[in-house]
């Protein structure tokens, strides 16, 4: 694999900034929200959702969090080989009447949040389900929209966006790389 | 996505790495909060049939699996030895090719012969998975043995671990033997010596003539079911004899210098190699071992689905 240009689309600051707006978004969005649950998609999803929830409790607004790992309900699992490591699936309590917000690090072909969606209602049925994420890459292969986007770039299939938490790796930072195949 | 894959088949432990029990033992963890959703069912195995072809009794293996597999969303069928054309003479192979005919994708076998899974894995491009053979292994059980001591005692690298009871009858010891001591465990067995097979020691394994000892050395206990089938050839005097002499009894633990974890695969023979004080007692974690089989179950299927090698080695690119 080469990487022949590094560009970065956030920086960390910015990625920070962009949690706030995407915080004030999912609020406004959810209007009074009943119940709102944050559920972060395996891996960056996760803290993603943490740091959302952090925010929206500092303006006094309720939030419950969960993980949901998607791998289960693949649509791949066939041609992936070697079983990619399951992550741990947390889900708080009962989904039925909740506004479920699902959050993910990068929205790029729609198969995980299919998944997501699949998955997310054998756990219940939520009063409505929403998508947030950071970055909106295009190149959807499914009729599937975020309703909070942090950034939206649009590259083609040989580019790949990478984004790097804190929590996971130890930086902050969205990269772009283009012409990443050979 | 790890490097690590299971392959086509589990046959036994003796030939997996110390990477590859680790990665069931892993792949099992998230597969246990499936079991606790209010629908317990995922979709991964959708569209693949499984054949449950048990040549041998078998209560709860034969459920555990066909539990995991209707978890995971696979179709299933049971196939036991009577009531089926293997009563009419069909040897294995014929069966398995016959049911190939049929498109399945995978064989959960039980045989009494020693073996008879790996001759079969060989023959069959389907995915077998070994539910217990002969006298030679049951990886699911031991696998949700050491699953069940690491949820306990957090790691397996370092502990003693004694198995107790029919040895040398026990496929479910040779597997926990192997997958134990690839894990750095330390081994030991206690019981007659009429029932301890030949060659332990090369393998590194402990014998302990009397339980007292081995409570008194080992951090887990593992005891055997006294297979009452197999006992026809004057192994031990008698039941009571056996209790006596070789029974894991609470007088026998309270003498343990430290806390000591209880295991028993099943079925219990309650009064005879086990208890029931101890078998429904605070250091018996029997009940976690059958809640933990399912799991382990659902990862060697769910890893096995995906094994098959061409895939590996495309994936590797």
């Amino acid at each position: 694999m080469s990487q022949t240009h590094n560009e970065t689309v956030l920086s960390g600051p910015e990625i920070q900034q962009k949690i706030d707006e995407m915080a004030a978004a999912v609020y406004t969005l959810a209007g009074e929200p009943k119940e709102l649950v944050l559920v972060g998609i395996q891996r960056r999803g996760v803290p993603l959702a943490e740091r959302l929830s952090n925010v929206l409790k500092e303006k006094g607004v309720a939030v419950e969090l969960g993980a949901l790992d998607i791998t289960l309900y693949r649509d791949d699992l066939e041609t992936v080989g070697p079983r990619p490591v399951i992550g741990e699936t947390r889900i708080p309590g009962e989904l039925a009447g909740k506004y479920v917000v699902i959050v993910d690090d990068v929205l790029y072909t729609g198969r995980t949040i299919r998944a997501a969606l699949d998955e997310l209602t054998d756990f219940g049925r939520p009063d409505k389900i929403a998508l947030c994420v950071l970055v909106d890459r295009g190149g959807r292969e499914l009729p599937i929209q975020a309703d909070v986007t942090g950034a939206t770039v649009s590259v083609d299939v040989n580019s790949r966006v990478d984004v790097f938490l804190d929590e996971i790796d130890g930086k902050d930072a969205v990269e772009l790389s283009r012409g990443w195949r050979e | 996505m790890s490097a690590v894959s299971l392959g086509k088949d589990l046959i036994g432990l003796e030939h997996l790495t110390p990477e590859q029990i680790q990665l069931v033992l892993d792949t099992a963890e998230p597969f246990k909060e499936v079991s606790e959703r209010q629908i317990k069912k995922v979709p991964t195995l959708r569209g693949k049939t499984i054949v449950n072809l048990f040549y041998e009794a078998s209560t709860r293996t034969r459920i555990s699996f066909e539990f995991a597999e209707k978890r995971l969303s696979a179709d299933t069928v049971n196939i036991a030895a009577s009531g089926s054309s293997i009563v009419k003479g069909e040897n294995l192979v014929d069966t398995a090719r016959n049911l190939e005919a049929m498109r399945i994708d995978m064989v959960v076998i039980r045989h009494p012969s020693s073996g008879a899974p790996g001759f079969l894995a060989d023959r069959i491009p389907s995915n077998v998975v070994n539910g217990g053979d002969g006298k030679h292994e049951h990886p699911t059980q031991a696998l949700l043995d050491i699953l069940t001591i690491r949820d306990n005692l957090k790691t397996i690298s370092g502990l003693k671990v004694c198995i107790c009871g029919d040895v040398l009858h026990s496929r479910v010891a040779r597997s926990n033997i192997w997958g134990l001591l690839a894990l750095g465990a330390e081994v030991g067995v206690c019981g007659p010596k009429s029932l301890m097979p030949y060659g332990l020691e090369e393998l590194g394994v402990r014998f302990f003539p009397r339980p007292e000892e081995a409570i008194e050395w080992a951090d887990v206990l593992n005891i055997l079911r006294l297979q009452l089938e197999r006992m026809n050839a004057g192994f031990i005097p008698s039941l009571r004899e056996y209790n006596r002499v070789f029974g894991i009894t609470n007088a026998r633990l309270e003498r343990a210098p430290k806390d000591i974890l209880v295991l028993h695969p099943g079925p219990m023979n309650r009064g005879v190699e086990i208890d029931s004080d101890v078998a429904d007692g605070p250091h018996s974690v029997i009940l976690d071992q059958v809640t933990n089989g399912i799991a382990v179950r659902m990862a060697v299927l769910y890893l096995l689905a995906g094994g098959k090698p061409d895939l590996a080695e495309g994936a590797k690119g």
